[in-house]
Parts: structure tokens; C-alpha cells; sequence
């Protein structure tokens, strides 16, 4: 019989192995998933994880990859934040939403204005609009003790609503003969988010990532404040004996991570998106939860893990036309990858042994 | 008096990975005899009572029950040939009553009013008055062994075993126990009583088998043996009382007055006006059975929870509204009871323990950067000062066992030049050269001009080392007096005395 033993001391080498163990069980089972499906599932795993870095078209794939990578990571670093100190913020897509829409009716507002101001005004007013979504759940939680999980998980199906009424209603286009969506940033060069070296995919919001996850690990591993979440997430009665104050950290951590969704959204919207539309939106925020998981919870982690997913996005893409693999099948995909890294993480606190017989 | 044996043990032997609990251990108890266990925290007493109830399994060696092949598979088993035990934490549920807890304890449980009944007569017949319709959450600590103890007579057991019994009780109360425990005695039941209390165990045991390091070190007859000669062959090595200055008292650092506060856990206990001052240079000591509001007062005085500003004085000014790390600022320092998850973050290294109370006196941080190396010559100035055992400083306290990491958080807060102490339970489970240790370090901050506050459960060691001494009892406290003259008799009336049950064993008396 199999048996879990708690490890003296974690170790650091499942820490780092369980990532690479679960992207391998997640070919493995989601290649029987597409042979199931009567696909080849050597090929499909090839089209999603060979062929946009190294295949036919990988000189415009690779490119979108940092594309796909950029928001990921910027949320994921945010999230993971709250998570080491056991606060769930579940809404990232709502805070990534909102985020969205207050930056670019900042920037709609002004049309057609051209300022050097605008787009530092709109990444402000993005950030801002992300952290106050945060924020509500926040204030539920250390006023009446409700559920940040819950909260933030239903304020996304209120940011999608309001989504909706700013792309038919208060945002539309005015000149946009009826369609639905606001006004494309792309022809409005003050307030875009264009590609900066063309060809690389990198717009502001990758800067941006990367910049938030040097100051995530150098937050982490050397700033105080590093230490409480840690802390917090660890032991809390020993958190609070330290002097953190739990209320205040609830609200750091949501502030923080609602403000770099709203980031992610307003520099989506301006730069690969164009444009509000009501469904500019594609999960990221979700996706995010996973990318955190996968990258340890460290800033260094979640840039690879959100490389790493973009890889899954671009690739499924890829399987979802020249293969006909459903959009679904691909969301399974990775769904899977933090299904298996969660299984597989009970090995860097827990070691196997196989029981002797007769011995409990 | 020869006696016919009962259980006998040849030759037992345990390893757990990296340590042998137990090594070829062998001893006998015999019919109605009381035989004490006796060893320091890790010396492997509780790992052999496990395996005799059942809970594990010997790696080598044989036990034999009244003459047959004795290897309890589970509790359970070992139940029905009629070995019982009351453990040191009780397994009861709060929210139940006392017929309820019992009830879940049996196989069968016979109908709830019959078993009420039989717990009434059992109760009264050892006395142990206990009102089966009471609530476990509203009893003392001492009336929840009780509960315990009635669970295992109702089984009617040939050995009854006691991990470390006393620990949660008065004076007053003890000598109800032992009351009860020399009846069983005399009708037969034989009981194994763990313990490293010597005077209890020359009061209470007609043998002793010591155990140092899982291996038996040597047998004695209590009565005939002195609490010296048996602390030492515990130990291992001649013992020396902690030594201590005089110091001439100084102007007052902590002053407390009317302080009154909800808990802050379930079931716990409020505190109620609370006043009490200390001076440069002494040692208060707090005494009271555990669950009187001890917890509740370390996080009142350590700023986990808050109070009117001028309920706490600091050196003076007023710090009753201040938080933890303000408190430190002022010159506070405290060590909660609970090492794992209180006191220390159980999965972070030494050093960021270290960090965890050291960040402000030490100043280990500068604009909330911290600076690791300082944090880590910490951290190493404390495992040499205060001898911890451990591999280095980068291992996870809960790697080291239980003496060791409260000698590592004991020495986390000494080593701050701190002008008031506040400790809760310095050497629970400790052994004894720590404890003494411990002890001596904690005097010579005192002596240094720091004021210090004990609480304890442990009567010998603020005797020890306290100059005043007062006890919490259902959250308030007594007017603290100072140690000299004072005698046993009179803290178990401070205790509150057996909470009302003195009149338990009149029948007899």
C-alpha cells in the first residue's frame, strides 16, 4: 500500500520538478483525450507545443506568443501575491474587464485629442478601475467576513453585464453604423498600445510584465512586505504575532491584483484587442489562476508558465483550424496542466512509501 | 509484597526514520500495582504506551497480557483485553454533552439515560462527581480528565494509563486523582503512570522504570528513592538549580490596570479586571490550570489584541491600542505557548524565524528591505548562545524537535535587549537540562533590569524563579505576592482549590 509521509523539510527539488511532471502528464492524458476524439495525438501535441516556436509559421507565432504571455503574467503575478497569503481573488477577469473599459473611456472621452498625456492618463484610469473591482470584495470580507472567492467570482459576471452595456451603449462607436464595440485604438494613435519592434509581439503590457516580475521577486524574496504575505499565507496566528494586520493585508493583496488585472486589460483593449467589444475578453484572467499555480507562485515561475501557456493558446489555436479540434478540447488541455501540477505538488511536502505488510 | 504480574514486557524495540523511540526495552507491572513511566520529553515514554494501547506496532520484541501473547493490532483491541488510557490531550468535543462524549467513545453505547446512570454511580463510587448533562465546552480542565478517566472505568480495565495527568490540575485536585488511582490500586486494577513530576511519583507509585534516549536506564522503588537520585538518573547528569541574584527593584516597566477583554478563541476564557505592575529587575509569576485565560492574557500583553490605550503601560506610556511590532518598539517582547504556528512559522527556516519577531529591535530591515545577512547572523547568534541543536540555520522549524525550537524562540526574544518579557509556558516539553537553561537565561534578563512575566503551568518553576507570584483563575487574577513563605497549600486555595469538589472523597476520609 502507498503511503503519504510529511517531508522534515520541503523539498527543493520536487519544488521545481512538479511543473515539469505535470506539463509531461498533461501530454500524456491529453493526448489519449485527442486520440479518444480520433485525432493523431502526436501531431496534435506537436501543433500545439512544436510548431509555433519552431514550425512553419513560427515567425509570426512567436511573436504572438508575448503577446498571449504579457497579460497572463502581469495577472498571474497579482493573483499569486493574494494566494501565498491565502487571500483568493477568483475575479481577475472582472477587475480585468473593468480595467479595460475605465481605461479606454478615459481615452474615448479626450477623441480625438492628440497628447503625449493620454495613454499614461488611460493606463492610470485602467489600473484604477481594476483595483476598485478588487476592492469590493475586499471591503466585504474585512467589514462582514464574507468570501472573497465568491464575491470576486460573481463581480466577473457584473463586469461582463456592464462589458456588454459599454460596448452597445455608453462606449459604441459612434460612427460605427450600428455595430456594437467602441471606436478602434488603432486609429487613434494617442491612446494606442502599438507594437513596439515589429515582429516580437511586444507591446507595453509585456514591458510591463516583465517589469512587474522583477519587482515581484525583488518584493518577495527582500522586502518586508514580502515576507508578511508570506507569512500570512504559512501561519497566520504567527502573522499576526509578528504585527501584520490581516484586514490591511486583504486589501493590499486585492488592491494589488485588481490593479494589475485592470493593467492587463487596459493595455489588451488598446493594443492586440483595438477595441471595447463584448467579448474582447478571453478568459486571461481565469487562465491567470493557472499560470500562478504552474510558476510556483514566484514572479520568476510565472514568466515561464505564462510563456508556457501562451504556448497553449497559440498552439490550440493552431490545432482548432488545421486540425478541427474544438476550442473546448483546448481549455480541457490546460485545465488538466493545474489539475495534474496540483496532484503532483503533494511531493515536495509529502513522500511516497510503500508500506511494509502488516506494519500500519 | 510480591505481586502476580499483569503485563510484561521483553525486549521491545521501535525506530522511527532517523531515531529509535524505543531500544530493547523491557519491564513487568504487576496485578493492582502503580508503576510510573518515568523519562524526560523525547526519552521514548509515549511511543511504549503506544504500542501497549495498540497504536503501534514494535519493530521487535514480545508483550505478554496475564500470562498470554499480547500485540494489539488497533485501540480497540487492546480495550477489550482491558488496557485503557487517558490521554494528555483529551479527545472531547466542546459542543457535547458529558454523557454524549462518552457515548461516542464505546462501541455500543448503551441508551443514553442508562449510560447517564452508570456514569452517576461509577462517578461517585471513585469520587469523581461528574453531572453527566453537563457540557464538555463549560468544564474545567480538571473535570475533563475526569470525563476521560469515568470513559475508561466504564470499561472496567485491568490497566489503566495515565500520560502525564497532573499537568492540568491544582494541588487540590491532584490529591482527588491520586485518591481515586490508590482505590483502583487497592481493588485491583493496575495502573502505568507517565510522568517526569518526581514528588508525585514518590507519593503516588509502589515502582518506576526510567528511560533515557528509548533505552531503560533503571528501576527503582520510589518511596525509597530520592527526587534527586531519580532526576539524575533521568537526565543523565548532576543537576544544578538555576542561580540567581538579588537585584534591587527598580522603577516599574509594565503596569497593567482593570484589564478586561473578550477572548478572542472559541470556548475561551474572558479576561476580567486585571491589574498587576512590574518592576526593573523582578519576575512575576502567573500561575493557573490551563484554560483560565492564559493565552488570552499573552496576546492582551503582546498586542495581538487590543485594549484601551492606558489598560497597558510600557516604561510609562500608555500601550494598550498599540500592535504587536509598536509594542517591540517600546520594549516589549513576548513567546506564545504555541511553538508551531504561534510563536514560529512551522515551515519557514530559522532564519526567517528569526526575522518574525527580530525585524524591529534588531533592526533587520531598512525602508522594508531586509537585510538577509544581519537576519542570518541572527539567527546564528542565537543557536550558539542558546545551544539549539540544528543543522544550520536554513532549516524549517518544525524540523527541530520541540526542546530545541523553544530554545531558538526563547532566545529570539532574550536576545533583543528587551526591557519587559512576557512568556507563556517557557519550558513545556522541554527537557529538563533545557528547561534549567531556559530558566537561567530568563533570570539573568532580569538581572540585567529587565522585567519579566512567567506564565506557567508548572508551580516548581515559578517557585523558581519568581519573586511575585499570582494565579489566573476564570480570567481574573489574584493580588500577586511576593514567593517567600509561600506554600502549597495556600496556591491551591489561589487556584480556586478544586473548583468546588473537595468534598469528593468524604466517604473515605
Amino acid at each position: 500500500m502507498l503511503r503519504l509521509e510529511k517531508r522534515p523539510n520541503p523539498s527543493k527539488f520536487w519544488l521545481y520538478a512538479t511543473p515539469v511532471v505535470a506539463v509531461v502528464m498533461t501530454m500524456i492524458v491529453g493526448g489519449m483525450l485527442f486520440a479518444f476524439m480520433g485525432k493523431n495525438p502526436v501531431e496534435v501535441i506537436r501543433t500545439i507545443f512544436w510548431d509555433p516556436m519552431f514550425g512553419e509559421f513560427a515567425f509570426y507565432l512567436r511573436g504572438q506568443l508575448l503577446v498571449k504571455a504579457g497579460p497572463l503574467i502581469l495577472i498571474a503575478i497579482g493573483l499569486s501575491l493574494g494566494f501565498r497569503a491565502g487571500i483568493w481573488n477568483i475575479g481577475a477577469e472582472g477587475q480585468y474587464i473593468m480595467g479595460a473599459i475605465c481605461g479606454a473611456a478615459v481615452g474615448l472621452a479626450v477623441y480625438p485629442t492628440e497628447s503625449r498625456l493620454i495613454y499614461p492618463a488611460m493606463v492610470i484610469a485602467g489600473a484604477l478601475g481594476g483595483w476598485a473591482w478588487g476592492m469590493i470584495p475586499a471591503i466585504l470580507k474585512t467589514r462582514f467576513n464574507t468570501n472573497e472567492i465568491l464575491v470576486s467570482l460573481m463581480l466577473v459576471y457584473v463586469a461582463q453585464t456592464i462589458l456588454a452595456k459599454a460596448s452597445t451603449g455608453f462606449l459604441k462607436n459612434p460612427e460605427g453604423m450600428g455595430f456594437p464595440g467602441s471606436r478602434n485604438f488603432s486609429s487613434y494613435p494617442a491612446a494606442a498600445n502599438p507594437e513596439l519592434v515589429a515582429g516580437t509581439g511586444i507591446h507595453w503590457g509585456v514591458v510591463a510584465a516583465f517589469a512587474v516580475a522583477i519587482v515581484g521577486w525583488v518584493l518577495l524574496s527582500r522586502h518586508i512586505i514580502g515576507f508578511q504575505i508570506k507569512l500570512s499565507g504559512q501561519a497566520p496566528r504567527a502573522a499576526r504575532f509578528h504585527g501584520v494586520n490581516p484586514s490591511r493585508l486583504v486589501v493590499l493583496c486585492m488592491g494589488i491584483s485588481g490593479a494589475l488585472a485592470g493593467l492587463a486589460g487596459l493595455f489588451e483593449v488598446t493594443g492586440p484587442a483595438g477595441q471595447i467589444t463584448i467579448d474582447f475578453n478571453v478568459g486571461y484572467g481565469f487562465t491567470a489562476i493557472i499560470v500562478a499555480f504552474l510558476g510556483r507562485l514566484n514572479p520568476i515561475g510565472i514568466v515561464f508558465a505564462g510563456i508556457l501557456m501562451a504556448l497553449t493558446y497559440v498552439g490550440g489555436e493552431m490545432a482548432a483550424t488545421n486540425l478541427g479540434l474544438p476550442a473546448a478540447a483546448i481549455q480541457v488541455f490546460q485545465g488538466m496542466l493545474l489539475f495534474f501540477l496540483l496532484g503532483v505538488d503533494v511531493l515536495t511536502n509529502f513522500r511516497i512509501r510503500t508500506a511494509i505488510l502488516g506494519v500500519k | 509484597m510480591t505481586r502476580e504480574t499483569l503485563l510484561d514486557i521483553r525486549g521491545i524495540s521501535k525506530s522511527y526514520p532517523g531515531v529509535k523511540a524505543n531500544e530493547d526495552v523491557s519491564f513487568s507491572i504487576g496485578v493492582g500495582e502503580v508503576h510510573a513511566l518515568l523519562g524526560e520529553n523525547g526519552a521514548g515514554k509515549s511511543t511504549l504506551v503506544k504500542m501497549i494501547y495498540g497504536l503501534v506496532k514494535p519493530d521487535e520484541g514480545t508483550m505478554q497480557l496475564r500470562g498470554g501473547a499480547y500485540a494489539p493490532a488497533e485501540p480497540s483491541e487492546a480495550r477489550n483485553l482491558g488496557v485503557a488510557m487517558v490521554f494528555q490531550h483529551f479527545s472531547l468535543f466542546e459542543a457535547l454533552n458529558v454523557a454524549e462524549n462518552v457515548a461516542l467513545g464505546m462501541e455500543n453505547p448503551p441508551p443514553m439515560r442508562e449510560l447517564a446512570a452508570r456514569i452517576r454511580a461509577v462517578s461517585e463510587e471513585y469520587g469523581l462527581p461528574l453531572d453527566p448533562s453537563r457540557m464538555v465546552g463549560d468544564l474545567s480542565a480538571g473535570e475533563r480528565q475526569r470525563v476521560e478517566i469515568i470513559r475508561c472505568l466504564l470499561q472496567d480495565p485491568k490497566l489503566l494509563i495515565m500520560d502525564e495527568p497532573t499537568s492540568v490540575l491544582t494541588p487540590q485536585e491532584v490529591e482527588i486523582l491520586f485518591r481515586t488511582l490508590r482505590q483502583l490500586s487497592a481493588e485491583g486494577t493496575a495502573i502505568l503512570y507517565i510522568s517526569h513530576k518526581l514528588e508525585e511519583i514518590r507519593a503516588l507509585c509502589d515502582g518506576a522504570t526510567i528511560l533515557r534516549r528509548g533505552k531503560v536506564v533503571g528501576t527503582c522503588v520510589p518511596r525509597e528513592t530520592t527526587a534527586r537520585e531519580m532526576a539524575e538518573l533521568m537526565v543523565g547528569a548532576t543537576l544544578t538549580p538555576p542561580e540567581r541574584r538579588a537585584t534591587a527593584k527598580g522603577e516599574i516597566v509594565l503596569g497593567v490596570t482593570d484589564l478586561s477583554a473578550a477572548s478572542p478563541i472559541p470556548f475561551g476564557t474572558s479576561l476580567k479586571n486585571i491589574g498587576f505592575t512590574v518592576a526593573r529587575g523582578e519576575v512575576l509569576g502567573i500561575a493557573g490550570v490551563a484554560g483560565n485565560g492564559q493565552d488570552e492574557l499573552l496576546l492582551a500583553l503582546s498586542g495581538e489584541l487590543r485594549t484601551g490605550a492606558d489598560r497597558i503601560r510600557i516604561n510609562g506610556h500608555a500601550a494598550g491600542d498599540l500592535g504587536p511590532s509598536e509594542r517591540r518598539k517600546a520594549g516589549l517582547v513576548a513567546a506564545p505557548e504555541d511553538r508551531y504556528g504561534h510563536a514560529a512559522a512551522p515551515d519557514m527556516s530559522l532564519v526567517e524565524n528569526a526575522l518574525l519577531t527580530g525585524a524591529i529591535r534588531r533592526k533587520l530591515t531598512r525602508n522594508g528591505f531586509i537585510d538577509w545577512a544581519a537576519t542570518r547572523s541572527f539567527a546564528d547568534e542565537i543557536i550558539e548562545t542558546y545551544d539549539v541543536r540544528t543543522p544550520g540555520n536554513h532549516v524549517a522549524a518544525r524540523a527541530l524537535s520541540g526542546g530545541n525550537l523553544q530554545k531558538f524562540l526563547i532566545g529570539r526574544e532574550l536576545d533583543q535587549s528587551p526591557q519587559v518579557i512576557v512568556i507563556n509556558q517557557p519550558t513545556w516539553g522541554v527537557d529538563a537540562a533545557a528547561a534549567a537553561a531556559i530558566r537561567q537565561a530568563i533570570l539573568n534578563r532580569a538581572a540585567e533590569g529587565a522585567g519579566v512575566v512567567v506564565i506557567s503551568q508548572d508551580l516548581d518553576e515559578l517557585l523558581e524563579i519568581a519573586d511575585m507570584f499570582a494565579v489566573l483563575n476564570e480570567g481574573r487574577l489574584t493580588k500577586p505576592r511576593t514567593v517567600e513563605g509561600l506554600t502549597i497549600d495556600e496556591i491551591g486555595l489561589m487556584m480556586g482549590g478544586a473548583h468546588g469538589m473537595e468534598v469528593a472523597h468524604h466517604a473515605e476520609a
